[in-house]
């Protein structure tokens, strides 16, 4: 058995799901990958809990989580909450966890920020590799601005960054590169927002104006407060530059893709698309010529694009296998957190 | 230009190649053939449908070589405007002047404009239109999806185009 030892940066949603994933599988991952999964730091803005001897190597992902919901509950602020439930936090930031807590896999969970240069993520990832660390990443920001600069710096410390989480979520799409080696990457095209399909989908279905459509998104906890990075097409963006740099081999930035959001389409459009036999669908396209395009497209019904809800769905076009068509959900704590899981066993398998 | 041909052909032998022979010769290049063998006519002979793709300029000598080789041409449908694509508009349509678009793709003398809906839903909002624009080649189409782009630019109007299906 080999030990594993994780660190989570960043506690919110996706970090948590990885926790609650630690807790749920790490029997059946050790039993089946020789791996044992330990996670020894969890850091966010309000400290950092450190596994310790009495931890046995490793903290437990299960009283974390309670004790998180439960001072949650209670109205607690989340160092409250775990110190309230016995789980000592210290005063450590980020950059002193990555570096100086010993483990093997940084788990670069905080929210993407593509304002700011992908900080704090990138500057965690790049520390994270000069400490000597792998890095398992759902920060999209980093990979889109810093795509090449982050993997020369991997090559240089010998460490694999993962990032299938960044695209997709749960869909995997970023391993296609793997899975279909030998072969050429055309051409991408893909619904990569599942904020903007639901949206879209209830529109379509109900009728509703796009307005309504967001509020009820929001209600659901689909949608986020301020929903504009979804709906103007600047996350399908960011996505789609990650792709073009991962499976084309292009050297994209973001400003590079011409973007159009959703904000403009109304029934009355839906309803003539109908008619003639189409939906519409936010669509993120890249081809191998440089094109990169996010726009409402016109999508025929029959065509395998036109999933519905919150899906995500991608269809590649390669020289030898033709097309391929994957389909999964885009978003969720839980559904990272599968792709987190996956990445960190591919760097222990290969 | 895509043609749609119907010839009667006599049921012997040598018939079917006979009449496909001049479309060949002249640059023709056959999309279908049906050979409606159980549909003979009163006078003996087999209908055959043709469709093919040739220059305009040479569909009269074609139907002159199809004479001398005693071949009966019954009808020729010429389906001038062969590529057709949807595209839908969203915004204040009417009052930028759709008449306008209309006339400067109609004007190409290569497009038009085939189909309009227009969907209002109340003055002051946005209305929504499905133009379906015809043109004689991809290149055409092309172009007209230009104009239409270059108007919607103009007016602020958004266009939704189709997802290439060319993969």
């Amino acid at each position: 058995m080999r030990e594993v030892k994780l660190s989570i940066v960043g506690f919110g949603v996706v970090g948590r799901g990885v926790a609650e994933v630690v807790a749920r599988k790490r029997a059946e991952i050790g039993e089946r990958f020789g791996l044992d999964l330990r996670i020894v730091a969890v850091v966010d803005l309000w400290g950092a809990a450190l596994a310790s001897d009495a931890d046995g190597g490793g903290l437990d992902p299960r009283r974390i989580l309670d004790a998180l919901q439960k001072g949650g509950a209670e109205g607690l602020s989340p160092r409250e909450s775990l110190e309230a439930h016995g789980v000592r936090v210290e005063e450590l930031q980020s950059p002193d966890v990555i570096q100086e807590v010993e483990h093997d896999v940084t788990v670069e969970a905080t929210p993407t920020n593509v304002d700011n240069d992908g900080e704090p993520g990138t500057s965690h990832i790049l520390t994270a590799l000069k400490a000597g660390r792998h890095v398992v990443t759902s920060n999209k920001g980093p990979l889109a601005l810093h795509f090449n600069k982050l993997m020369q710096a991997a090559k240089r410390a010998d460490r694999k960054i993962g990032f299938e989480a960044t695209v997709g979520g749960a869909m995997p799409i970023i391993s296609l590169r793997d899975t279909l080696a030998g072969n050429e990457i055309l051409c991408i095209k893909g619904i990569l927002n599942g904020t903007c399909n639901y949206i879209l989908t209830r529109m379509g279905e109900e009728n509703m104006p796009f307005e309504h459509a967001l509020r009820e998104a929001q209600e659901m906890g689909i949608a986020e407060a301020d929903p504009r990075s979804d709906v103007l097409g600047v996350d399908t963006a960011v996505k789609l530059v990650i792709l073009a740099n991962a499976l084309l081999g292009l050297d994209a930035a973001y400003k590079d893709v011409r973007v159009t959001g959703i904000t403009e389409i109304t029934p009355e459009a839906l309803s003539l698309a109908r008619d003639n036999g189409y939906v519409i669908k936010l669509i993120g396209e890249v081809d191998r010529d440089g094109k990169l395009e996010v726009a409402p497209k016109l999508v025929p019904e029959t065509h395998p694009l036109n999933v519905g809800g919150t899906l995500n769905a991608a269809l590649l076009k390669t020289d030898l296998a033709g097309e391929v068509m994957v389909v999964g959900r885009g978003a969720g704590g839980i559904e990272a957190a599968s792709a987190i899981i996956s990445d960190i066993i591919r760097i222990f398998k290969n | 230009m895509k043609v749609s041909m119907d010839i009667e052909l006599k049921d012997v032998p040598g018939q079917l190649v006979s009449a496909l022979i001049p479309i060949s010769e002249l640059g023709g290049n056959i999309i279908s053939v049906l050979h409606h063998r159980d549909r003979k006519t009163q006078r003996g002979t087999i209908p055959v449908q043709v469709v093919f793709d040739v220059e305009e300029s040479k569909l009269a000598a074609l139907l002159q070589r199809l004479r001398e080789r005693g071949i009966t041409v019954v009808r020729v449908g010429a389906e001038r405007l062969k590529e057709a694509v949807f595209v839908l508009l969203i915004g204040h349509i009417v009052r930028s002047g759709v008449k306008e678009l209309i006339n400067e793709v109609d004007g190409t003398g290569v497009a038009e404009v085939v189909e309009l809906f227009l969907s209002m839903p109340a003055v002051e909002e946005k209305s929504a239109a499905a133009l379906k624009i015809r043109a004689i080649g991809k290149m055409e189409l092309e172009r007209a999806l230009d104009i239409v782009e270059g108007f919607a630019a103009r007016c602020g109007i958004l266009v939704v185009r189709p997802i290439e299906d060319e993969l």
